[in-house]
């Protein structure tokens, strides 16, 4: 529809919450150029935030949906664990269902809205942690990018299970001790922007969320490309500072550590995706 | 002043009836069909959005004839998704998103998708499920068997269970009717004996195919469609595991609780399209009675008639429609003036049975008797049920089985 689901009925508004006011009022709708730097203005689309302090993975939730080119037809889709904490948080339709079918869910939702509203622009983006996207829910992340589901798949890595406590996760670097890998874990992190590129993705980006304008740009790009062309894929390392014993003014400076080694900026796209890219710079919306 | 009438067409283009309409009114004409083409004829007069399909035995065929649907143009969104648990996510995110949505599944397909459908009850998605039952693993078995069934039983989803390719075909048309209003919103297992059903041939009446349910209107359900649509509701800002305090609990309690008394709500609007609860076949004064659902209620209602005819014995069947709601006042008023209740049963636990003594508990005062029971694929020949009759009566069989 359009962001007047959050208009407020004039004789209830005396009742309302402040936040969902400033919703109404102060929130960036229909603007596509929207981007992180409305963030020290507008109304965020998240409110608070249930993560700990400091933890980079809250930054990046805003980030991302602060850059949300079209916030007022975009479904979020999330899955089990640190991020299901934020999900209350925002304003937009979300779900959580189980723990690693978030693509499962977004592929039905996406058809189902182009079969409904064709001639709208609904947006999907899942968002989910890495247990969810690598471990317990590969299959249908991989099988959502073979199906070319035109969705945007955002995985939160940061290198463990957090949520339950400090597991090891497919993502965990090899050697890293964390409960449940007592002696260390035994085998490699799985190169999942690489799975992404061959399991038929269009656009893949590995990064960090140390520079909240090139995340800007990335969500960006990957809506765009999913939107017209097919399914991508955005890896994000969003340490847990909590495992890895770092103080709450840590997370910058491990990511930024980290942008120089294995979460070096990665970027891949087809063609196709090219193209979608190019023409929305000269649209003047990237 | 003479009433205009408004003719309304659903996107396939079929003319809009009313479900009385459809399912009680309309003219029929007789077919020659197995249970799994007429899940087709069915989905094709129920202006259904979505399906999400997956091979298994025996419900496969049911699944292509929906795809076939769909190249038709009356099935809005169909795919073959990656796995049962895949495909029951995927449905999911059809309802989410507005969408009446149909899937099937068997067996050990069943038990692989298994947390999905707490989920779908607790989303409140009126998803149908067609479930052709089979044995489930270990050792492999593709035959018929419904121990499956019990498993679902406390899933928060409705639970009908169809006598023939017939009933199936109403049962799914109804089902949509039923699970889709307001206040009940619940996913339906429609369920058949699998092979029985879906692969035998036998004469069904259907209406014409130019005419069709009234479309789902998500705008009627009691949480918000995924659509960004309407502004996000409650369930979705807050989900209540996020609080840890005894708030939060209790909502969740209650919660669970609502989607119990939705199945309970279902009640009156099951009773009405598929003409009550249970279906009473025989010798009402009869003192010996088979209860039973699906296709051993058949198999009950041939014996019945075997014993009648063939030794005097009189017998009548209690067939249960639904399973969630349990018809529990039906069966006892049903059963007042019964002297044996025999359960027969296609699985090795008898679920049926469990449900009956538990209806029965404190109600009424009859000896049930899980028997006979067969599984793993057995059949249950009329004659097989007669023999155990006869034996418990303690007069002499003629047959040998």
């Amino acid at each position: 529809m359009s962001y007047k689901i959050f208009k407020i009925n004039e004789d209830l508004k005396e009742f309302m919450p402040p936040e969902v006011i400033d919703l109404e009022e102060k929130a960036t709708w229909g603007n596509p150029k929207r981007g992180v730097m409305d963030l020290p203005y507008a109304k965020e689309l998240i409110e608070e935030h249930s993560l700990c302090a400091g933890c980079p993975e809250s930054a990046a939730f805003r980030y991302i949906l602060a850059s949300l080119p079209n916030p007022e037809d975009t479904i979020i889709v999330n899955s089990t664990g640190c991020t299901s904490l934020v999900f209350p948080h925002i304003a937009l339709h979300t779900v959580h269902s189980l723990f690693g079918n978030q693509n499962a869910v977004a592929s039905g939702i996406k058809r189902v809205l182009e079969w409904r509203f064709p001639d709208k622009v609904k947006d999907v983006v899942v968002l989910a942690g890495d247990g969810a996207t690598v471990d317990i829910g590969l299959d249908m992340t991989l099988q959502s990018f073979f199906r070319q589901e035109k969705i945007t798949t955002i995985c939160f890595d940061n290198e463990v299970y957090a949520n339950t406590g400090g597991q090891e996760s497919g993502m965990t670097v090899k050697g890293h001790v964390f409960k449940m890998a007592p002696k260390g874990k035994q085998w490699d992190k799985v190169p999942m922007w690489q799975i992404a590129i061959d399991s038929g993705c269009h656009y893949v980006v590995r990064m960090t969320v140390s520079s909240p304008k090139k995340v800007e740009k990335v969500i960006k790009q990957a809506i765009y490309v999913a939107r017209e062309v097919g399914p991508t894929y955005i890896h994000l390392y969003t340490p847990c500072i909590l495992e890895i014993g770092l103080n709450s003014d840590d997370g910058l400076e491990e990511m930024r550590r980290t942008d120089k080694e294995r979460f070096k900026f990665f970027e891949y796209m087809t063609d196709e995706a090219k193209e979608v890219i190019q023409r929305k710079k000269e649209e003047g919306l990237l | 002043m003479q009433k205009t009438e408004h003719v309304q067409y659903n996107r396939a283009g079929q003319r809009v009836v009313s479900p009385d309409y459809l399912l009680f009114e309309a003219p029929r004409e007789k077919q020659f069909m197995t249970g799994s083409e007429v899940v087709k004829e069915a989905v094709k007069r129920a202006s259904v959005d979505a399906s999400v399909s997956y091979p298994i035995t025996p419900q496969s065929e049911a699944a292509h004839l929906i795809g076939e649907l769909w190249v038709e143009g009356y099935v809005g969104v169909y795919f073959r998704g990656e796995s049962e648990f895949g495909v029951m996510s995927e449905i999911a995110g059809c309802a989410m998103a507005g969408a009446r949505s149909i899937t099937t599944t068997s067996g050990p397909g069943t038990l692989r998708a298994m947390e999905n459908f707490p989920m779908w009850a607790g989303s409140r998605l009126p998803i149908q499920l067609v479930l052709m039952a089979r044995g489930v693993n270990s050792p492999l078995s593709i035959q018929p068997d419904n121990l499956e069934m019990s498993f679902l039983l406390d899933t928060g989803c409705m639970i009908w269970h169809a006598e023939n390719a017939q009933e199936l075909f109403d049962m799914i048309l109804a089902g949509f009717v039923v699970a889709e209003q307001p206040d009940v919103h619940v996913p339906l297992i429609t369920a058949i004996d699998g092979f029985f059903i879906s692969h035998t041939r036998e004469a069904v009446m259907l209406p014409p195919d130019d005419i069709a349910l009234p479309p789902y209107n998500p705008y009627k359900s009691p949480m918000v469609p995924l659509d960004m649509e309407m502004a996000p509701g409650r369930f979705l800002r807050d989900p209540y595991v996020m609080k840890s305090n005894y708030i939060s609990y209790a909502a969740h309690t209650s919660w669970q609780f609502e989607v119990r008394a939705a199945i309970e709500r279902s009640r009156p609007y099951a009773k009405h399209y598929l003409r009550g609860l249970i279906e009473e076949f025989g010798d009402p004064e009869a003192e010996i009675v088979f209860v039973a659902s699906g296709t051993a209620a058949a198999q009950a209602k041939e014996a019945t008639l075997m014993l009648l005819h063939e030794e005097g014995v009189k017998a009548r069947v209690v067939r249960l429609k639904t399973i969630r709601p349990f018809p529990t006042q039906e069966l006892i008023e049903a059963l007042r003036g019964a002297k044996y209740v025999f359960v027969p049963e296609f699985n090795v636990i008898g679920w049926l049975e469990r449900e009956v003594r538990r209806a029965l508990y404190g109600n009424l005062d009859v000896p049930v008797i899980g028997s006979p029971r067969v599984a793993g694929g057995m059949t249950m020949p009329p004659e097989f049920i007669v023999k155990e009759i006869l034996q418990f009566l303690g007069k002499e069989v003629k047959h040998v089985v």
